[in-house]
């Protein structure tokens, strides 16, 4: 089922092209992932020459699965923070979060939810990064420290240029970042040694595993729903991948469309 | 004219020392943030902006005031302005200093603040709001000294300062422009998401700048024997109320908004403003006072200030412009920033209490900046007296 999905990957992974030293900055090439198809159907969809041309991670969260397992996502979360040492700090108030979850009413607060079916009341949806092909996080940011990596669409950090200042976390209509408003490395409950602790002053959230695609490892939280078909992820720009096959056979809807932002998350609920 | 700053009355040194006081308690209070970090604020990962871009916001306004004293005297040649511009630069001066403190303040990473010119980055707001605020702090540094070295020489200005002059007050006006386009431009925060931010800014620092001025102006008279003159303070009167009248002509445009178009994303603030907003069956309302005190003091300041009294009582027009300034601070300072983050993206609501190390930081900063106006005025008065003597 993930044949394509893998090979993807690794193409991806291979053609690294080491970005500043960091680890979580790191990009993935443009592969022109469905160039050589041929397909004039696929390229009349395609906008621009450029979209065409570029990668864009995306991902589809199939509620329906997380809905008869709920445990699979608190699998998924624990994965992600041990794969990201994202600390647990016990206050609601300094709390870092990249994968988390949360009702219907409040991911989607635009969407009716009166008369709301009584399953999706109690459902838990998984929370992420939307990784917004227009990021209103990045045009915020005064130095570049969250920039949109143009060769795969993931919106990414640096932590080492970041000053703090917070005005991401302020332009983000998601609630999907998170300020280390004191030194996390005593809230890490599982070292993981592969990937760097953050220090105080800086804004991180979900960086879509850009360290593991790197090494062409699926994302963590992907990983942990293997098999399940909870989580797809794949390229948006390629109209052969398993993402876009979903996406043309389901109803998904995103989070706060009207505000243009362009979310690459999509949910079947 | 330095040495103006270090002969004094014994009272202009206690004053000193009474600022000097809370400035070692702030600094003392930010060596602790600095080492443990933001935690010690109130600040969190829901309301991620607080007192110190809150103070910012309303000091930026205190900024761009002074361009009401400006205008009337170089554009419209209004003379009586003419001893009293000089007031309205050097208070500026203060403003923007601690405008800046605020904001280092507030930086998680102190240390990395030059990464805004290291790496300039023209979509971002906050670039151009660096590159302003700068700008208009050393332009009233300039302008302010030479016109003041001139006067102390007896001699007109030199011709080139004019230029810089006139360039001040369009870009007094853009300081504050770019302060609301920080917030305005931001799609995800309904309260914030109106173009009327930047004129309400405006109106809001042309009535509360000019306000603060006067209050130095009768204290000065009293302790400095400096009078600005009545005729001077009648204008700056007769300013204050258009601009605090149309401030609340403003606000009420936006209740109207939210209110008649009943779209709850443009009420929940005002909700939680002015009454308080219910949520998973909590009421929100710690700052319901605060803005019930902004509407009181606000129209009954204008009330005041429209009394033929305030115009021969200096008691009076105190008074009337002290409740003025507390209540456009309440407004600004307080309320606007704060009910940007009401409710979260999750559609939360999570309030926000500033902490001691916080309120003892910002009161620092905020002794600060008035030691800087003291010395600066002090400076002024004494050029003078200086030139009155001869």
């Amino acid at each position: 089922m993930d044949k394509q999905r893998r090979k993807f990957l690794k193409i991806a992974g291979a053609s690294v092209v080491a970005g500043l030293g960091v680890p979580v900055i790191m990009k993935l090439s443009g592969e022109p992932a469905h160039a050589a198809g041929g397909n004039a159907a696929a390229a009349k969809d395609t906008l621009t020459k450029e979209a065409s041309k570029a990668v864009r991670l995306g991902m589809v969260i199939d509620m329906r699965i997380f809905t008869d397992k709920p445990e699979l996502l608190d699998d998924a979360i624990s994965s992600c923070i041990n794969a990201h040492n994202v600390p647990q700090f016990p206050d609601k108030k300094n709390e870092i979060k990249w994968l988390w979850k949360a009702p219907f009413k409040n991911v989607f607060p635009y969407h009716s939810s009166s008369y709301a079916s009584k399953k999706i009341g109690k459902v838990d949806f998984a929370v992420l990064c939307n990784h917004c092909d227009e990021p209103p996080c990045v045009r915020a940011c005064p130095t570049q420290a969250t920039f949109r990596a143009e060769s795969n669409g993931i919106i990414a950090m640096d932590m080492h240029r970041c000053i703090g200042c917070r005005f991401c976390m302020a332009a983000c209509p998601y609630g999907a970042r998170s300020f280390n408003y004191q030194d996390p490395r005593p809230y890490i409950t599982k070292y993981n040694n592969e990937f760097p602790t953050r220090m105080k002053g800086v804004v991180e959230k979900c960086n879509f595993c850009a360290e593991r695609l790197a090494l062409g490892q699926e994302p963590a939280c992907v990983e942990a729903c293997q098999g399940t078909g909870a989580i797809i992820f794949g390229d948006l720009n390629d109209p052969g991948s398993e993402l876009r096959a979903v996406l043309d056979k389901e109803f998904t809807i995103q989070r706060k469309p009207t505000l243009g932002t362009k979310p690459s998350v999509f949910y079947i609920v | 004219m330095i040495e103006k700053t270090l002969k004094g009355k014994p009272a202009y040194w206690i004053w000193l020392a009474f600022l000097g006081m809370f400035m070692a308690i702030g600094a003392a209070c930010y060596i602790r943030q600095y080492n443990i970090g933001l935690s010690l604020t109130g600040m969190s990962r829901d309301v991620s902006w607080g007192l110190y871009i809150s103070q910012f916001t309303f000091l930026v306004g205190g900024a761009a005031g002074g361009v009401m004293l400006l205008l009337p005297y170089y554009i419209h040649n209004f003379k009586e302005f003419g001893r009293i511009t000089i007031l309205g630069e050097f208070m500026a001066i203060a403003a923007i200093i601690m405008c800046l403190m605020f904001i280092m303040a507030d930086l998680g990473q102190p240390m990395r603040a030059l990464n805004v010119l290291l790496y300039p980055s023209p979509q971002s707001i906050l670039f151009y709001d660096a590159i302003v605020l700068n700008a208009y702090l050393y332009i009233n540094i300039l302008c302010g000294w030479v016109i003041l070295t001139a006067e102390r020489k007896q001699v007109k200005p030199p011709k080139w300062i004019y230029f810089f002059i006139y360039l001040s007050i369009p870009l007094a006006i853009s300081i504050h422009t770019v302060t609301a386009m920080l917030y305005c431009g931001l799609g995800g925060r309904h309260f914030w998401l109106t173009a009327i931010i930047a004129p309400r800014f405006l109106a809001s620092a042309f009535a509360a700048g000019p306000a603060l001025i006067i209050i130095a102006c009768l204290i000065l008279k009293r302790v400095a024997g400096f009078d600005a003159g009545r005729k001077a303070m009648n204008k700056l009167v007769t300013i204050i109320i258009y601009a605090a009248i149309l401030n609340m002509f403003f606000v009420g445009l936006e209740l109207f908004v939210g209110y008649y178009s009943n779209i709850p994303g443009h009420k929940h603030a005002f909700e939680y403003l002015f009454f308080g907003l219910e949520h998973n069956g909590h009421v929100y309302n710690n700052l319901v006072p605060f803005m019930w005190g902004f509407v009181v003091l606000g129209f009954g300041a204008i009330a005041v200030l429209l009394t033929p009294a305030a115009r021969k009582n200096d008691l009076v027009l105190g008074l009337g412009c002290g409740a003025l300034f507390l209540a456009f601070w309440l407004d600004k300072g307080i309320g606007f920033v704060l009910a940007g983050f009401v409710p979260t993206p999750m559609y939360d609501v999570v309030e926000y209490i500033p902490t001691a190390n916080e309120i003892g930081i910002t009161i620092g900063i905020w002794a600060t900046g008035l030691f800087v106006v003291t010395v600066l005025y002090k400076i002024a008065i004494g050029v003078e007296h200086e030139v009155e003597k001869c």
